[in-house]
């Protein structure tokens, strides 16, 4: 994987995209701009679920008039996202936050997978009694913490504490990252 | 243009005792960081969701009040997230924020932004019918990708 970051690296449109003045930053602004289109039309999704909001309209109505929009904002933070690591392969892949959001964004989409799939089968059961299961309920709300804690870890991955190029780090920082250290050049140093 | 009266006062504000405590911490200016953006997707949200049901794009046959209601307390929620930690974010480095014309822009559209919203937007949803309501939720919308973007550009000046 490493070497397939470093291949990535160093192709022109990577060079290109790290290298430009403008392009970059105007990449990551229409990040940030999909997140919050992403994350705020989830959360209302997710708190209709835990009946806190748009009580007078039924769930499969909510995710009909919400969904397509936080699906929007999914697929512009996802191009967007690709862009930003092709743009930086190497140090990204090689980023404990990244790999951290990485996980996160796993976790949450398998929680997202199995809570829509019952959801498309059991809105209309809902929509009827006006009961949600509780277990939808915390679904919904793991949901958000997911995010959350994706939005978190991604904001982190600009800051370089546990970069490679920042020696020494405990070792088990760098075996995280997959950094290859040469630890004889830290010999002398407490806990190396 | 460099005012004398104004840099000194945001060397004060950089000084305050909240400005260089931030400063002085690895981890915290990353961390108020994160949950300033958290209170901005809470913020946008709520716009997103108000201003595309004006614009019709979305919410077609629920009355437009009472999405008001439902999303205005997320409006005061985001907006009071991003206030409580954009102040400290901009103490820590309030000298940097003068010389930044994202800063500007971001301040500018932000006052704007909150005055239409309590003083136009909000008011006319209730009195009003008809076209105007979707330039009303276009202006709005623009108005707050303009501070969302231009909040994201004050790092990178």
């Amino acid at each position: 994987m490493l070497d397939f970051a470093f291949w990535l690296s160093e192709t022109e449109w990577s060079i290109a995209l790290h290298e430009s003045l403008y392009l970059y930053p105007w990449i990551e602004s229409t990040h940030v701009l999909s997140i919050c289109l992403f994350f705020g039309t989830l959360l209302f999704v997710d708190l209709r679920l835990t009946d806190k909001v748009f009580n007078n309209l039924s769930i499969s109505e909510m995710n009909r008039k919400v969904l397509p929009l936080t699906v929007f904002g999914f697929l512009v933070m996802s191009v967007t996202g690709l862009l930003l690591f092709y743009a930086i392969p190497v140090r990204n892949y090689q980023n404990i936050f990244f790999r951290i959001k990485m996980i996160l964004i796993v976790v949450a989409g398998i929680n997202a997978f199995f809570f829509h799939r019952r959801m498309s089968k059991e809105a209309l059961v809902w929509d009827k009694d006006s009961s949600i299961p509780r277990s939808m309920k915390n679904s919904a709300i793991t949901s958000l913490v997911l995010w959350s804690l994706v939005i978190i870890s991604g904001r982190m991955i600009a800051y370089n504490w546990f970069d490679c190029d920042r020696q020494p780090q405990p070792r088990w920082i760098n075996e995280l990252t997959s950094c290859e250290v040469d630890y004889s050049l830290f010999e002398g140093i407490d806990g190396f | 243009m460099v005012s004398k009266e104004l840099i000194d006062i945001f060397y004060a504000l950089e000084d305050t005792f909240i400005g260089e405590y931030v400063r002085s911490s690895i981890w915290l200016f990353p961390v108020i960081e994160s949950f300033h953006l958290i209170g901005l997707g809470i913020l946008g949200g709520s716009i997103v969701i108000m201003d595309f049901k004006l614009m019709k794009l979305i919410f077609r046959g629920t009355n437009r009040i009472y999405v008001l209601e439902q999303t205005k307390n997320f409006f005061i929620l985001g907006l009071s997230l991003l206030i409580l930690t954009g102040v400290p974010l901009f103490l820590s480095e309030a000298v940097k924020c003068y010389y930044s014309r994202a800063f500007w822009i971001k301040m500018i559209g932000l006052v704007i932004g909150v005055l239409f919203v309590y003083f136009v937007r909000n008011p006319l949803i209730v009195k009003k019918e008809g076209t105007i309501l979707i330039l009303i939720g276009f202006v709005s919308f623009s108005i707050w990708t303009v501070v969302a973007a231009s909040g994201r550009w004050i790092g990178f000046s």
